[in-house]
């Protein structure tokens, strides 16, 4: 029993992946004759992928390097993204009055697209990089900043009445009993905002022409070399992938009883 | 003057309008409750389940504010929450990112900040001891028994050195065994420390075992507190001592009846005392 069990996850999963490929190649030679099929793909990026660091000038990288690049302006954005939000958060859950204050402009603010928010960051610091971080921040900030607040109302008045009986001072509190509360959802907001800042990446990288795998992407649509537009979405894919299966390992260990 | 007064404590909570058509109502849990505790006295409080037992040591607590009436520690008013009426909680309460040691540790630094590390760490480890829990100060609340668990409260309880020990149920959720070993401790714990002690309780046995006096709480909203009825059986008690002891069935047959009795008075109660309460 056990062991059919175990052959199906790998088969199906299998099967799952060579329809995908099934149904590319065939809208490629049916459908969509500019579409490169899974082969071409292959073929023409296979440079990038084998000699994965290679560098002969700025926008033409191994594809590790860009997601090198890309991923440490992630990493900027969303640093900055949690920075901001978890604060924000634990305010937007202690107080009542600061949630009436803030909450309608916070729900106005969140959906707003990462396309929206680029160019106003073009215009507030004249520079892209900048930009882009403002951009990614702003746009990963809010699954943060709504989960720490839900984490703080939602503190057992169990573990307040602890403090209360025995008169911690505020900052003592929130050290020993707010904040190791509320960690299970900080880091499930930390890993819905990293997955944001992932998404926002290549938006804000095509849009400011920036080094990376979105500028890649977009670069290469320009330069009509489409197989290397598909590189790029593969491996934004398997990225996006790696970095939530991180987060959700690193959140599980935050999980107390 | 009584070292723990209650006077005239009543204590409403505000019933929330279950349709649009009805307003706020008040569900009244105590009315013109009046304890007077001596220092160094055991009391228990029996009652069953919904007589507002957790309300009522809430309210000696500090953590809920009587509608009217006063509570006077040494004579003077209560003001909020404070270690000097140090809690045990029903549920243990036991905060689950720390280990044994910081969550007796806590309660040592809260009410001694001033005091060097060293010493510290040593009452820390004092109190952990006097619960018979020095093999386990590294573990965290996940990994304890039920009883395990409430002893770590009551070492925490014990940390805070208050001048009265508040106990809300500490030993309903365990197993018969368990609950037998951990009231013996108690007993012992209370025979070394002679803290004043106000325990809550709905096993009429384990409060004559460990109480100076014994209150009843007549089940119901809206209730009060009966007259105290005194157990003179000298400390330390044992279980199999008690039972042939010549005053325990009076104790016992006072208790009931005031339970039962005291509960007549009010609506919506119409079986004899069972249940939260062993007649057998």
């Amino acid at each position: 029993m056990e062991k059919r069990f175990d052959s199906a996850a790998l088969i199906l999963p299998m099967f799952g992946l060579g329809l995908v490929l099934v149904i590319w190649t065939a809208i490629s030679f049916k459908v969509a004759p500019d579409l490169p099929s899974p082969w071409r793909t292959w073929q023409e990026s296979q440079q990038y992928i084998l000699d994965p660091f290679f560098k002969d000038g700025e926008m033409n990288q191994g594809i590790l390097r860009f997601s090198f690049l890309s991923l440490i302006r992630v990493a900027k954005g969303f640093l900055l993204a949690i920075a901001i939000g978890t604060p924000l958060g634990f305010l937007l859950g202690l107080s009542t009055n600061f949630n009436r204050a803030f909450d309608p402009v916070i729900q106005v603010l969140r959906p707003i697209s990462p396309l929206a928010w680029l160019p106003l960051g073009l215009v507030i610091f004249k520079q892209s990089e900048p930009a882009a971080l403002f951009t990614i921040a702003l746009c990963a900030m809010w699954p943060t900043v709504i989960n720490t607040a839900m984490g703080v109302r939602s503190i057992s008045t169990e573990y307040l009445n602890v403090g209360r009986v025995l008169k911690l001072s505020p900052m003592k509190k929130l050290r020993k009993i707010m904040i190791p509360a509320t960690l299970p959802y900080m880091f499930t907001g930390y890993r819905l905002s990293l997955g944001m800042a992932w998404l926002v990446i290549v938006a804000a990288e095509m849009l400011t022409g920036s080094p990376g795998l979105g500028g890649f992407l977009w670069q290469e649509y320009n330069s009509l070399v489409y197989s290397h537009i598909l590189l790029s979405v593969v491996t934004i894919g398997l990225i996006g992938f790696g970095l939530d299966r991180l987060m959700s390992v690193i959140e599980r260990r935050f999980k107390t009883a | 003057m009584a070292y723990l007064e209650l006077r005239g404590v009543s204590k409403s909570y505000v019933r929330a309008a279950r349709s649009p058509s009805q307003t706020n109502g008040k569900l009244p849990v105590l009315r013109d409750v009046n304890l007077r505790i001596d220092e160094n006295e055991f009391v228990c409080v029996v009652g069953r389940s919904g007589s507002g037992k957790t309300t009522l040591i809430s309210l000696i607590a500090g953590l809920v504010e009587p509608d009217r009436g006063e509570i006077l520690l040494e004579g003077k008013p209560i003001d909020g929450p404070s270690p000097d009426r140090g809690v045990v909680f029903q549920n243990y309460s036991l905060l689950p990112w720390m280990t044994v040691f910081e969550n007796v540790y806590l309660a040592v630094d809260a009410v001694g900040p001033h005091l060097a590390e060293a010493e510290k760490r040593e009452r820390t480890e004092h109190y952990i001891r006097l619960v018979n829990l020095g093999a386990a100060m590294k573990k965290v609340p996940r990994e304890l028994s039920g009883g395990m668990r409430q002893r770590v409260a009551v070492a925490r309880g014990l940390a805070m050195d208050p001048k009265v020990l508040l106990l809300d149920e500490p030993f309903s959720a365990l197993d018969a065994l368990t609950r037998g070993t951990l009231q013996e401790e108690l007993a012992r714990i209370w025979m070394e420390t002679r803290k004043t002690v106000v325990m809550i309780t709905n096993d009429i046995d384990e409060a004559i075992l460990l109480a100076d006096s014994i209150y009843t709480l007549a089940p119901g909203s809206d209730t009060t507190l009966g007259p105290a009825v005194r157990v003179d059986t000298p400390h330390p008690r044992s279980r199999a001592q008690l039972g042939g002891a010549p005053g325990y069935q009076r104790v016992r047959r006072e208790t009931v009846s005031l339970l039962v009795t005291a509960g007549k008075d009010h609506a919506g109660y119409g079986t004899p005392a069972k249940g939260g309460i062993a007649l057998n």
